[in-house]
């Protein structure tokens, strides 16, 4: 990365002098490697953002363009119309529709959460109706760990023309990422959670969708011929990409797409589904630990909020950080979660590619530690 | 496993949690301030009487870690019955050593149990935990002293 940071000082598209070429192999390449890794159709689909919340709110800006953008009725959002997202969603999947909302006269909505933090069938049915025009949702809740049933609200949304957008941002390190066993129509994740640099994420979409979506941020790269009186766009991905990108941090997010690819998405999926089911069998033995989030390891990742009864979240998180044990407490960027259950935050511990399950059970002991702490 | 030994949670600090002290809000009050630390949630209510240059009567209510919630009830201890110049006295003093980084250890004389938050000012995350009620007392201090007794609070 650090040579790329100094070869790609050269512009990356319309380089003509010598050293250009190299760079802009390094890019596409890592393209090449973000649409292998989601099973695009094809590479033209990924566009490459700054982070996950730069792809939703790609989509939530594009959708308002369409209001006077010639040729884009079908993407128009108004009065009357609904976006719709859920209950668990990350502060960067509400903000920008709540935005979207706000520049729109649109409805903003959500499917609501139930006692386990799964979202129910007939909520899915009843909050996404005929006058919904797009529905965005996560993937795998970082709050509550839950898995989402991806392909029923897609199944819904599209039932209704509804166009779909999944935060993919803790599920990509994770678990095996299909874009098109997902059915959605955008896909977005963050380099840096897969174990990337900052600074790069992606949003995949539709091929049909993107090369008709109005354009996002204008500049450099993104056109096709630009005149005083007029400009005319490049076909995607290049039409979302103003500007020079973010050439090393998307190589650097190839490398982890190496990484991870290397040992096997499917294996990693194994290997945290053991931790978690270990960890939440063995976190059921605390008396006073609340689970926050499905209690079994069906459709849940390895991220396991929890409370204990007469300990703060961030005094639970303190004690286990003096021992060792690094877990987070907050409200995890996702408020409306803590709303919900009526709480002020949760400790959560997250697992990845390297927890072990030794790991799992320092952690239990640490809380038993707390517990005798606050006694 | 146990805790190290310079860990923050003293037995002082989990001893106040568990008992807070003048906890509850007195009905006979001069004025009340509510602080909130925005990046955690925790907050503090408390309510104080001034009369003659000193602090009557101080009660609170909260919900928050047992940082700042312990040291809210550690504040009632050390300044009801002070004059107003010798509890804004404390306040600085428990100030300036929970904001120090370590490098002021804090006098046991002036900020009593308070000296039990020193391991705190390690953790500059939580010195607003800390500081949250003893800023509040500060403020509803000031306030308390810019009304005349005819303003004074009476829901009993």
């Amino acid at each position: 990365m650090t040579a790329l940071i100094r070869v790609s000082a050269h512009r990356i598209v319309n380089g003509v002098p010598n050293g250009t070429g190299p760079t802009t192999a390094a890019f596409e390449a890592a393209r090449d490697k973000v649409a292998a890794f989601i099973n695009a159709p094809r590479r033209e689909e990924v566009v490459f953002t700054k982070n996950i919340s730069e792809s939703l709110n790609l989509v939530a800006y594009a959708l308002s363009n369409a209001a006077t953008t010639p040729g884009a009725e079908r993407f128009r959002v108004g009065p009357g119309d609904e976006i719709v997202v859920t209950e668990m969603e990350h502060h960067s999947n509400i903000v920008p529709w709540q935005l979207l909302a706000q520049r729109t006269g649109a409805t903003f909505k959500w499917i609501p959460l139930d006692d386990e933090g799964r979202l129910a069938a007939d909520d899915i049915e009843e909050t996404i109706t005929e006058r919904t025009k797009v529905v965005s949702f996560v993937h795998q809740s970082n709050a509550l760990g839950t898995v989402n049933p991806v392909q029923r609200i897609v199944a819904r949304a599209h039932a209704v023309g509804a166009l779909t957008v999944v935060d993919a941002a803790q599920s990509a390190p994770h678990r095996p990422l299909d874009v098109q066993g997902l059915g959605a129509d955008f896909v977005g994740f963050t380099g840096h959670k897969l174990y990337g640099p900052t600074g790069v994420g992606v949003l995949w979409g539709r091929y049909e969708l993107l090369a008709e979506l109005p354009v996002f941020l204008g500049g450099g790269e993104m056109i096709e011929t630009v005149d005083l009186t007029g400009t005319t766009f490049a076909k995607p991905p290049h039409r979302f990409e103003a500007g020079t990108p973010m050439i090393a941090q998307a190589v650097g997010l190839g490398a982890a797409i190496d990484y991870v690819s290397g040992l096997g998405m499917e294996q990693i999926l194994a290997h945290e589904e053991q931790l978690t089911a270990h960890a939440l069998e063995a976190l059921s033995t605390i008396d006073g630990l609340r689970i926050i989030g499905p209690a079994t390891g069906l459709d849940r990742g390895a991220s396991i909020s929890f409370t204990m009864r007469g300990v703060h979240p961030h005094d639970v998180a303190q004690i286990l950080d003096e021992q060792g044990i690094a877990v987070r407490a907050g409200h995890h960027c996702a408020r409306p979660v803590c709303v919900r259950y009526g709480i002020p935050a949760t400790t959560r511990a997250s697992f990845g590619v390297y927890t072990t399950m030794d790991e799992v059970d320092a952690l239990v002991r640490g809380l038993q530690q707390v517990k005798e702490v606050f006694g | 496993m146990t805790l190290p030994i310079d860990s923050m949670y003293r037995d002082i600090i989990i001893d106040h949690y568990k008992r807070p002290q003048h906890h509850g809000l007195p009905d006979d009050f001069d004025a009340e301030m509510h602080h909130v630390n925005p990046t955690c949630g925790d907050e503090v209510t408390l309510r104080v009487r001034v009369a003659d240059g000193t602090v009557k009567d101080l009660g609170w209510v909260g919900e928050g870690c047992s940082i700042s919630q312990a040291s809210t009830s550690v504040l009632t201890d050390q300044v009801i019955g002070q004059s107003v110049g010798d509890a804004l006295k404390t306040v600085a003093a428990f100030t300036e050593m929970v904001s120090s980084r370590g490098t002021v250890e804090g006098d046991e004389d002036v900020i009593g149990d308070g000296i039990a938050f020193a391991g705190v000012a390690k953790y500059p995350a939580r010195v607003k935990c800390a500081l949250l009620g003893w800023m509040a007392f500060k403020d509803a201090v000031a306030q308390a002293s810019e009304e005349t007794p005819d303003e004074r609070h009476r829901s009993a």
